[in-house]
């Protein structure tokens, strides 16, 4: 199983929204939105934060990713009330990208402390390395045909596909290059239908995660 | 002078009906710096802490403080939930399962109640929050009980100083919550949290007399 996540906001569209999209990029991940009052005005439940909290878990914890202010008060009441306290983690990072980070991390089997950095991380502004002329490992390079290029789902996927291999996987475009580990380092390269990007692989099973990659862009990424 | 779980239920009571008569002054005070549901919000967890000892009330005051803290964690919706819920939480800790509330217990519980709302909203004395009223409440407090004071003697001191200190708010600029997003801005206005915490200590002092 995987790490459960429950997203406290103080609105429950905002919640439902934000698990939809989540869901996208971690089709095995319990989200859990928990946003608004019990009467449908704006507010964080804590009652209802505790029954997410619960409902998530199946085992291996969960992380609970919140808006503003109050909303952390909830969550972390919420925690400290729990039978065992040490299953639930609050995430300290933006909600929309720390959720979406938080989903693919779980997706992959990471641990909730594992799940938490990376909903934590994805505050800090993506480290686009410029990409080097040399290095170790073999490179592909594919073109995108897919509509959206490498957008949330496609770069989901590819990270969630990835997690498979014991393999570095970096992506390049231009001279920007970006871990192919990292939904949002991903989608900040910006590469979009029609692009060519280079794909670098180092470790036990770098041909066999190349392979895998230019499946997935030879095939559209499902689309 | 000590107080019984009835004792602090009456405290409670009278929290209550000076919460819901100071609704609108509140709900004002956070239209200002906030999103204004402060007065409302409480008024609701408050209404609910009284509906619940109507059906039953707890036989120890630790247990009265549990209640309250439950009730408003659930209800209140707004950061003052989480926050007055810990404070209560915390001080219905100290009292464990004693039948009567004296002076000791009162600090300890004063003590642990400043210490939880710290511990959740991570504010300290300066930031134009209720820490601004509960930190010269808690001290006035150990200071009457020092002079001997009883338990209304401790309330009342706590109460004058949390007046006092919430009034401190209007000159600061609000670091923690919503009033920090207008930074200077807010400066002249008196923060709702720390007018609310005045008037429960007021309320509870008023009650013990």
């Amino acid at each position: 199983m995987s790490v459960g996540i429950v997203l406290v906001s103080h609105s429950a569209k905002l919640a439902e929204g934000l698990a939809e999209l989540a869901a996208q990029m971690a089709p095995d991940v319990t989200i859990v939105p928990a946003g608004g009052l019990s009467d449908g005005s704006i507010g964080t439940d804590y009652d209802e934060v505790v029954a997410a909290t619960q409902r998530a878990d199946h085992g291996d914890g969960v992380v609970l990713l919140y808006d503003l202010g109050s909303a952390q008060m909830t969550a972390e009441l919420a925690v400290e009330s729990l039978a065992d306290p040490s299953a639930a983690i609050v995430a300290d990072g933006p909600l929309v990208e720390g959720a979406i980070a938080a989903a693919v991390a779980a997706q992959a089997g990471r641990s909730r402390k594992a799940v938490a950095e990376a909903a934590a991380a994805a505050g800090i502004p993506e480290d686009l390395a410029p990409a080097e002329a040399t290095g170790d490992g073999a490179e592909i390079e594919l073109e995108l045909r897919n509509e959206v290029g490498l957008h949330a789902r496609p770069a989901g996927l590819l990270v969630r596909t990835l997690s498979a291999f014991d393999a570095d996987v970096t992506v390049r475009l231009g001279d920007q290059e970006a871990d192919a580990h990292s939904v949002l380092g991903l989608m900040s390269l910006g590469a979009r239908q029609g692009d060519r990007i280079r794909v670098r692989a180092t470790g036990p099973q770098a041909s066999a995660a190349l392979e895998k990659v230019k499946e997935l862009v030879d095939g559209d990424f499902g689309e | 002078m000590a107080c019984t779980a009835d004792g602090v239920a009456t405290a409670v009571r009278a929290a209550a009906a000076v919460v819901a008569e100071h609704r609108v002054e509140l709900i004002d005070l956070d239209r200002a710096i906030g999103d204004g549901d402060h007065g409302e919000n409480l008024n609701r967890g408050f209404a609910a802490v009284v509906a619940a000892l109507d059906s039953a009330v707890p036989d120890t005051p630790g247990g009265v403080l549990k209640l309250v803290a439950t009730t408003l964690i659930s209800k209140v919706g707004g950061a003052a939930g989480p926050l007055y819920g810990t404070a209560f939480l915390r001080a219905s800790a100290k009292l464990g399962p004693a039948g009567e509330l004296d002076v000791p217990a009162l600090l300890e519980a004063l003590r642990a109640g400043l210490e939880g709302v710290q511990a959740r909203g991570k504010a300290v004395g300066g930031d134009a929050t209720m820490v601004d009223a509960l930190i010269p409440a808690v001290s006035a407090a150990e200071k009457a009980a020092a002079d001997g004071g009883d338990v209304a003697a401790v309330l009342t001191a706590a109460a004058d100083a949390a007046d006092t200190g919430a009034e401190s708010t209007v000159d600061l600029v609000p670091r923690k919550g919503r009033a920090s997003y207008l930074g200077e801005r807010a400066v002249g206005h008196l923060d709702p949290g720390a007018r609310s915490s005045a008037l429960l200590l007021r309320a509870f002092a008023e009650a013990a007399r």
